[in-house]
């Protein structure tokens, strides 16, 4: 079958500085694969690629089979669910808002829209009639993720793109955030791309896990495999999952 | 107060607020877009804050001079006046638009961008909503500079309140000079009130 999303030999520079260096990767279908790595690793640039946020400088970024270059962004864009550190929602919008904007650009009908609104908040824990009004100013770092989640999946997107999903939460809020990701992950047939240095979250989201290294890939590997791993980088970050200082 | 004067400080007053008010319109509407056209040309940024910071340094009464030789914008009278006005409340306004607009939430202007906002809706439904506060608050600062900066205006034939100054000084008169002054400073005053007004409304959504 044909991967949903694949880097083909991409390399990428800023200021002469090599971010990505001859990076492959295939994405299948319905997975989710968690791109980890090291603050500089290239998994945010590798992940800004997919929809079109960021242009290889050689090879090639294809999406459903088609290179980014030849699909037009802004519908690309819409095809695919986003969700950034710190959700990033509009302030001036009310959640209702904030979660209804791509069915908006896409021309939803306002009812559709509504239940879609609805439907979504009381799927990520939000119950919508006390959530739909508020503005995000109003929401605990918890609540705005939750919400930023539910923007990403308004449009139905067959794709979703996280980087540092639950990295601004606090750690008991992040497991919980967590946990009810991978049971939501259970009910549908996307397939997510997601960014993170936490080990420990890799292993939890992850049906497959690509560790990059200064801009390569080291390894790609199911969370079983990536634990058996002893050398390299991999063996790096799990002696920092080890290093508790428990007695 | 003879009721031929009173009746001179209203018209003066009209005259006044129709100068400034047609001043700011103009400058906002080149201002806002040309802010908004530097937000997306950082080339330009230095050139245009450049010039508009230069105008902003030529003491006034030598800009209605400079003005004056001019053809289409110059000569005696209200549309000179009105050019000056303008080329001095550019700066605020083109300013504040562009610091606004640079001043929103990198992490929301990304978010519009990767769901799909074109360039346009972009600026419409996020970047001028959030920066608002600020552009108004540009607006503001031009507003009351120009009230002031207007009453030189009569020096050119501009008419307005300044025409009661220039010509309590002409006849040493403070009473004169006070029926402009005192006008004038109570048109700032609620300019300022009531756009500021305006401003905390949008500030607070």
């Amino acid at each position: 079958m044909e991967p949903a999303i694949a880097f083909r030999d991409v390399s990428y520079g800023i200021r002469g500085k090599e971010v990505l260096r001859h990076f492959e990767l295939e994405v299948a279908a319905g997975e989710t694969l968690v791109l980890l790595g090291r603050s500089g690793s290239g998994k945010t640039t590798a992940l800004k690629m997919v929809n079109a946020l960021l242009t290889p400088v050689s090879g090639e970024v294809t999406v459903e089979g088609k290179p980014t270059r030849e699909w037009d962004p802004i519908l690309l864009r819409r095809r695919i669910g986003y969700v950034i550190q710190e959700a990033g929602l509009f302030p001036h919008y009310t959640v209702a808002r904030n979660i209804a904007v791509v069915p908006e650009l896409v021309g939803w009908e306002r009812g559709r829209i509504e239940a879609r609104v609805d439907e979504l908040l009381s799927r990520v824990g939000l119950p919508p009639g006390e959530f739909r009004a508020r503005y995000p100013r109003e929401l605990s770092g918890g609540q705005r993720q939750r919400v930023g989640v539910a923007r990403a999946l308004a449009a139905e997107p067959s794709l979703l793109l996280m980087d540092e999903p639950f990295g601004a939460l606090d750690p008991v809020t992040r497991r919980d955030l967590q946990r009810e990701f991978v049971a939501l992950r259970r009910s549908w047939t996307k397939t997510s791309l997601v960014v993170t240095h936490d080990v420990r979250e890799a292993l939890v989201l992850a049906t497959r896990i690509a560790l990059l290294h200064e801009g390569r890939l080291e390894i790609v590997a199911t969370p079983r495999e990536f634990l058996a791993q002893k050398t390299g980088e991999a063996q790096i970050f799990l002696a920092a999952l080890e290093a508790l200082p428990v007695t | 107060m003879p009721a031929s004067l009173a009746h001179e400080i209203a018209s003066l007053t009209g005259e006044h607020i129709v100068l400034v008010a047609v001043a700011l319109l103009t400058a906002s509407l080149l201002g806002i877009p040309a802010g908004v056209f530097l937000t997306r040309k950082e080339a330009w940024r230095s050139a245009v804050l450049g010039f508009t910071n230069v105008v902003q340094t030529i003491p006034s009464l030598a800009l209605f001079g400079f003005l004056i030789p001019l053809p289409f914008v110059g000569g005696i009278g209200k549309r000179t006046a009105i050019v000056a006005l303008v080329l001095y409340a550019l700066l605020p306004i083109l300013r504040n638009t562009l610091t606004g607009i640079l001043g929103v939430d990198a992490a929301v202007v990304e978010s519009a961008t990767a769901m799909g906002m074109t360039d346009r809706q972009r600026l419409f439904r996020v970047e001028l909503p959030l920066a608002a506060p600020t552009i108004l608050a540009g607006v503001r600062v031009a507003a009351v500079t120009t009230i002031g900066t207007a009453t030189i205006a009569a020096a050119i034939g501009g008419g307005g309140l300044g025409v009661f100054i220039f010509r309590g000084l002409a006849s040493v008169d403070s009473s004169q000079i006070l029926a402009g002054a005192v006008p004038a400073a109570l048109l700032a005053l609620a300019a300022d009130g009531g756009l500021g007004w305006i401003e905390r409304r949008f500030a607070r959504r």
